[in-house]
């Protein structure tokens, strides 16, 4: 029932295919569309009506009636639009000051703690900064420990004075960080609801203390309607420079992303894309746009995957497909460089209209028993399998601690792809792959 | 940006008697106009496009005064309060599960402290092994509710601790013991197997328990909150929500969606950061305030 931003413009977007020209009825009905699917992910209601009322006037606007591909159009419009509204272009950080100083703002179990460790982490690798951190939530029960903990596995300080005064705390926390010789300090603090004056005092008077370059609010990507009012507050008391967004590595379409840009006028700078302290990822308005529009977040995709394969290995790998002379080194091979890309499931989640392939479940565990049925084969069996006969299988299959029935199952395969490989070959040799060979399922 | 204002307007948490807005909204009868302002407010609300459009077209369909068709629509697909469950032998078992954030460890805590104000023998458990320092955050928080706190070190097999927990409650005649779990999403699969792996440990020991699975919600979760309740059901059943942080200005609106979907009910509301700020969900209150 409650579809996906992505699979409900899916929706919009093919009632305009399949037509000629658009009219102002069927581009209505898409735009009704557009609008369900925005109020689904969250976008706030306001911004929606906003957004629908700028949409509209142009989509029916002469460009678009006497487009060829009415479609493409529309697309490009609605997409426009959102670039538009997420931000333009990435905003980077500005960290002028020594030491510089971020504070981190937001609401209870957005995920401040974890970002300030993500951030520090970021800094220090990407802009060769040495960060400190600073544990200023006195209020949750063991915020300070958990802080600590974080900043132990990344190898970064964390100052965490007498664990009272929160005020204390940041006024020391600056002497440290300049004693010290480090560069920047991220000061982490109690996640606190806009409506709660006491807290929100409190946090004026840290930023008060410690000047920061940046106040980065963070927003959880799942967050409903109400958290505009929220950064909007936020912003109004302490001057936010910025957002992020975490969880982005769940299913929420973020339209909290939308809706606290367009209320606030300021960038998101950051996302969080999982629970690990490296799952931190500047913030692109355009893979957004598209990551909602359901044109899945491709540019992400191959990012990431021209980061993880070895250029060469790969055309290599692929000569020896055109000839059909793919072994099961090849194969082991291509096994690693998938694995180098992270979980399957979140490489599913960027290819577009994955999403809506629901029952295909991605079983990350399948891989390491393929990987380990192939190493369980002597280096003869896997440049030349045609010599694996029945008594072979079944070493391969003790040796491996899988059963027979997959051993088979992998030859076979392999056998199927052996076949494709050599009408791959006849094909067309300037056409690239654009695919795995081998299916896992 | 004009808008500003009207968020800023949002900010009060605005008093106008019961169920104010929408009786001034529905006065002197109904037209398309209206109906587009219950639909805001509704939506708004996070109640979400589907379910308020449900609300609304029965709204227009259905004969009689406006305003007590609305109620009854809203009341109708929260049903009836349900109260907590306890085993009739002792250990009781509770689960707390949920995504990143969503208020479990604090939930646990102000539920250890409730039922042992009722004179329960109140125990409870660490399973969160992964999130930095969540031990230590419930250990902070069995000192205030003074109940013992099962845990093992960070990293630990969660399961086991859910193992010992149950285990130390059966032999120290314990009535409740409250299990708190790792936040996860509910689309990574291999933790989601984690969590199943709980539940059929805790089932080794006692095949009835646990007697509550209660998926802890932060009200200021939007729609993905329907999503979250259906896969975390699929696999661990889930008995009840724990509606977490309503003393802000969310109104927490997607409970009706996962009630009419899925058929779980509400069953306790976190009203803030004391550890007496536990209530159970009262369905008058809570419509009260979407429509206020």
């Amino acid at each position: 029932m409650f579809d996906s931003l992505q699979e409900k413009l899916a929706g919009a977007f093919k009632i305009l295919k399949g037509k000629g020209k658009i009219t102002e009825n069927n581009v209505r009905e898409a735009l009704r569309q557009v609008k369900m699917s925005l109020l689904s992910a969250d976008v706030n209601y306001k911004v929606v009506k906003e957004f629908m009322d700028k949409v509209t006037s142009k989509a029916l606007g002469e460009k678009v009636m006497r487009s060829i591909t009415p479609d493409q159009q529309f697309i490009k419009i609605v997409n426009d639009e959102l670039v538009e509204l997420l931000g333009g272009q990435k905003s980077d950080l500005d960290l002028k000051s020594r030491p510089a100083v971020i504070l981190m703002v937001g609401l209870q179990g957005s995920g401040k703690t974890t970002t300030a460790a993500k951030l520090a982490l970021w800094l220090k690798k990407k802009k060769g900064r040495n960060p400190l951190l600073v544990a200023d939530d006195v209020h949750r029960p063991a915020a300070i420990e958990q802080l600590e903990t974080l900043g132990q596995s990344i190898d970064i300080p964390v100052f965490t004075g007498d664990r009272k005064d929160p005020y204390e705390i940041a006024k020391k926390a600056l002497d440290f960080a300049v004693a010290k010789g480090l560069d920047t300090v991220i000061v982490d603090t109690a996640g606190r609801l806009q409506i709660d004056e006491e807290m929100m005092r409190e946090v004026e008077e840290i930023s008060k203390i410690v000047k920061p370059d940046e106040i980065l609010m963070v927003l959880d990507s799942m967050a409903g309607q109400d958290v505009v009012n929220a950064a909007a507050e936020f912003d109004r008391r302490l001057e936010v420079t910025g957002f992020v967004v975490t969880k982005l590595d769940g299913d929420s379409r973020g339209g909290v992303a939308l809706s606290a840009k367009y209320v606030t006028g300021k960038p998101i700078k950051f996302v969080g894309i999982g629970e690990k302290v490296d799952q931190i990822d500047a913030f692109y308005p355009d893979r957004m746009a598209s990551r909602i529009l359901g044109m899945g977040d491709v540019v992400s995709l191959v990012e990431k995957v021209q980061e993880s394969f070895d250029k060469k290995k790969m055309e290599e790998m692929e000569k020896r497909l055109r000839k059909a002379q793919f072994t099961f080194d090849d194969f082991r091979e291509q096994l690693k460089q998938i694995k180098k890309m992270g979980s399957l499931s979140s490489l599913l989640e960027m290819i577009p209209g994955a999403s809506k392939i629901k029952n295909v479940q991605v079983d990350e565990d399948q891989l390491k028993h393929v990987e380990a049925i192939i190493n369980s084969m002597t280096k003869k069996e896997r440049t030349n399998p045609g010599i694996i006969n029945f008594s072979r299988k079944k070493r391969i299959a003790a040796g491996s601690g899988r059963p027979l029935s997959e051993v088979n199952k992998l030859m076979k395969s392999y056998d199927e792809m052996k076949k494709m490989m050599k009408r791959f070959g006849k094909l067309d040799k300037k056409g690239k792959l654009g695919k795995f060979p081998f299916q896992f399922k | 940006m004009g808008i500003f204002n009207f968020f800023k307007k949002g900010l009060k948490k605005t008093k106008e008697g019961f169920f104010g807005k929408a009786i001034s909204i529905l006065k002197g009868g109904l037209d398309a106009e209206k109906l587009e302002e219950i639909e805001e407010l509704l939506l708004l609300a996070d109640v979400g496009p589907e379910t308020s459009n449900y609300i609304v077209e029965n709204l227009r369909k259905k004969k009689g005064e406006p305003i007590e068709i609305l109620k009854s629509t809203l009341f109708e697909l929260l049903g009836e309060n349900e109260e907590l469950s306890f085993s009739q032998q002792p250990p009781t078992v509770y689960t707390l599960v949920g995504v990143n954030g969503s208020g479990k460890t604090t939930t646990a805590g102000k539920l250890a402290w409730k039922f042992k104000k009722e004179g329960k023998r109140v125990s409870l458990a660490a399973a969160d092994t992964f999130r930095a320092a969540a031990i230590e955050q419930l250990k902070e928080w069995g000192k205030r509710a003074n109940v013992p706190v099962i845990a093992h070190q960070m990293g630990a097999d969660a399961g086991a601790v859910a193992y010992d927990a149950v285990n130390h409650a059966i032999s120290n005649n314990i009535d409740v013991t409250i299990i708190d779990t790792a936040g996860r999403l509910h689309t990574k699969d291999n933790l989601m197997r984690e969590l199943e792996k709980v539940h059929k440990v805790i089932k080794k020991l006692r095949e009835d328990q646990p007697t509550e699975v209660l998926m802890v919600l932060d009200a200021t979760i939007g729609q993905n909150a329907i999503q979250q309740a259906r896969i975390f059901n699929e696999s661990v059943g889930i008995t009840g929500i724990v509606l977490t942080k309503l003393d802000g200005t969310a109104k927490g609106g997607m409970v009706f969606s996962i009630k009419k979907e899925l058929g779980i009910p509400v069953k306790l509301v976190g009203v803030g950061e004391g550890i007496e700020d536990l209530k159970k969900f009262d369905a008058n209150e809570f419509v009260n305030a979407i429509l206020e």
